[in-house]
């Protein structure tokens, strides 16, 4: 991706003098890019000391910064703690981003499909309302998504926090992009000239060749929903299913507060996007660099 | 159907056109079969997204204008019908909303300016030939993939009065003292600067992915070119790659502003207490979006905390356009 563009030749790049944009980096960007590596982890690691001490640990001035030895007691206490239902609130995410992230998948690579390879009247108009819904706030509906929600029936159930997520705008415009330069239409119609049908065509031809983008989407899609804190909150708050973000909510609150607990909680939260992180971090960066404003 | 035979030739299949367009003898089922597919499907295709943010996104947002018209409390469902604008008046006269207006607009500047300014260095420096290119891309995005519950709250230790390591990192550089250390949530100054840390923190990373995107497509030679004339490293940057990057700079103008308005998490979660919802003992740092939290499930007023959402939707309209204004004339104008 990097190397594609033409590089100055060393020589004049000796004559100019002065470093162009394209240099290699210097043991000061490097030294930058450290220091920032390290602020931006730094949050991280010191959740995971308070996670790991002892009461004491915590209070104690200069702060400690080396791990101690009571991780699993801490989250013991976290996992047995009476009305946080922490364990199940786990569960309950993950419940809730899979399906956010499976349904979202599906739906938006069949609108991205229909939008970047079928032809039918009005498909450009339908693709500006698409993108003009992505401007929409959806937050800024939620006292009638609650009123909604209560009329269905749903308030306090795991569906009221699944429903209002299960396709997104964005979700449509990245797909489309992906499919019109990745898919290629001969392919397509040659498909087509061969009796295959649309759903069919779908199913044999597109997803195949869209797998890096269902990969980026999902990945984007199951942090974004695991990462919810505010709806999951109006809906789920006081509930025994809570989402794990509520669940810490509900572990900060209170008169007293236990810090290593609170944050052995949140620490218990974070590791599965840590894991995602680890094992998809290239596809996620790819498909911020590429999902966000090719247009 | 017709439109591959226009086309130039496809490598693989070239041999069969003729065959193709010789007429295919098939049962009438079958053509109804392959109209319905070529004419209803594409739009069954895509109705479900539709459907859905019909349902979930565009009614809830309509609703709610009837909504803030209307008496609709949940501790007393007897109390309904029209309020006329009686919910708006009361908003404008209502101390709590000015003043988290007031933060909201703070906390958002605070937060704003720096995080894009920052990502813009980070990206410049991303963007130059670098070892292990990706593995620094991925390590940028930390703070993006850490929940928000889970990060505030390790800030929230981090800036706490007593035992805090900022207290305790600013007295390791002469201000403040141990004795006497600095209460972050008292003062709505400091409590700004903290929480606009917070968002700083999640968000830089992200933004300077965005911006090295765009950087990635500029032309190498400018820069030679702009090297030649004698232009240094800082002056590349104003003058060239910021002008170049103008459509990705407002995108996240406009996205940071749309997300700083609507700042919630980070407020709610700062509180001591964050079943509370006040934003501090006084109010200190209460956005709006949390007022409206508050107003609607704490007071449990549903009809004025929908006047108040219309209320920001339409300021964040507002300040969105105004943003992309001014940073169309700031990147571009004169090019």
């Amino acid at each position: 991706m990097t190397t594609t563009a033409p590089r100055l030749n060393p020589r004049r790049r000796a004559e100019i003098g002065r470093a162009p944009q394209d240099t290699r980096g210097t043991w000061r960007t490097y030294v930058a890019l450290v220091a920032f590596l390290a602020l931006s982890a730094f949050p991280l690691y010191w959740m995971f000391v308070i996670a790991t001490s002892t009461d004491e640990a915590v209070s104690q001035i200069p702060p400690s910064v080396v791990p101690g030895g009571e991780l699993m007691n801490n989250l013991r206490e976290v996992f047995t703690l009476q009305q946080v239902y922490f364990a199940a609130s786990l569960i309950n995410s993950f419940i809730v981003a899979s399906v956010v992230t499976v349904s979202t998948l599906f739906f938006c690579s069949l609108a991205g499909f229909a939008f970047a390879k079928l032809r039918f009247p009005g498909r450009d108009k339908l693709m500006v309302v698409v993108i003009l819904t992505l401007t929409v706030p959806n937050q800024l509906g939620i006292v009638a998504l609650y009123i909604l929600m209560g009329k269905l029936g749903w308030n306090g159930t795991l569906l009221s926090v699944i429903a209002p997520f299960l396709v997104s705008a964005f979700g449509v415009f990245y797909m489309r992009q992906f499919i019109m330069h990745s898919v290629p239409d001969e392919l397509v119609e040659s498909a087509r000239m061969d009796g295959a049908l649309t759903m069919r065509v779908y199913w044999s031809i597109v997803l195949p060749a869209i797998r890096p983008a269902l990969a980026v989407l999902g990945l984007l899609t199951f942090v974004a929903t695991w990462n919810e804190f505010q709806w999951p909150l109006i809906q789920l708050n006081g509930t025994e299913f809570p989402t794990s973000m509520v669940a810490l909510s509900d572990l900060a609150s209170g008169n007293y507060v236990i810090y290593r607990r609170v944050l052995a909680g949140a620490f218990a939260a974070t590791v599965p996007l840590l894991v995602l992180l680890l094992l998809g971090g290239r596809q996620i960066v790819r498909g911020i660099m590429e999902g966000a404003v090719k247009s | 159907m017709a439109v591959s035979l226009t086309r130039s030739a496809p490598p693989a299949p070239a041999a069969e056109p003729a065959q193709r367009r010789a007429p295919e003898p098939e049962s009438k089922q079958r053509n109804w079969l392959h109209r319905f597919d070529n004419k209803r499907v594409p739009y069954l295709l895509f109705s479900p997204f539709f459907l859905l943010f019909a349902v979930f996104g565009l009614f809830p947002i309509v609703f709610n204008g009837i909504v803030a018209l209307r008496n609709w409390r949940l501790d007393d469902p007897t109390l309904t019908g029209w309020a006329g604008l009686a919910n708006f008046e009361r908003l404008i006269h209502d101390e709590d909303f000015w003043n988290a207006l007031v933060n909201t607009f703070g906390i958002f500047i605070l937060a704003t300016v720096p995080q894009l300014l920052i990502a813009l260095m980070l990206a410049n420096l991303l963007n130059r030939k670098l070892r292990a290119t990706s593995w620094w891309r991925v390590g940028v995005l930390l703070p993006y993939v850490t929940p928000v519950a889970a990060s505030t709250l390790v800030f929230a230790v981090v800036f706490s009065r007593d035992n805090g390591m900022a207290n305790w990192l600013l007295s390791l550089v002469g201000f403040g003292s141990q004795s006497d250390p600095l209460d972050w949530r008292a003062y709505k100054w400091s409590s700004w600067i903290a929480i606009a840390t917070m968002v700083n923190w999640k968000w830089i990373g992200y933004n300077a992915l965005l911006y090295l995107s765009a950087m990635q497509s500029i032309p190498k030679d400018v820069y030679e070119a702009a090297a030649v004339d004698g232009a240094g490293p800082w002056r590349q940057l104003w003058r060239i790659t910021v002008p170049m990057i103008q459509p990705v700079l407002i995108f996240t103008v406009v996205l940071s502003t749309i997300g700083g308005l609507q700042l919630f998490n980070e407020p709610m979660l700062f509180e001591e207490n964050p079943a509370a919802a006040s934003g501090g003992s006084n109010g200190q740092w209460q956005t709006i979006a949390q007022l409206i939290y508050k107003v609607g499930w704490k007071d449990l007023n549903l009809g004025y905390a929908a006047a108040m959402s219309w209320a920001l939707f339409l300021i964040i309209l507002i300040v969105a356009a105004l943003n992309a204004l001014v940073t169309n004339r700031l990147g571009g104008g004169r090019r």
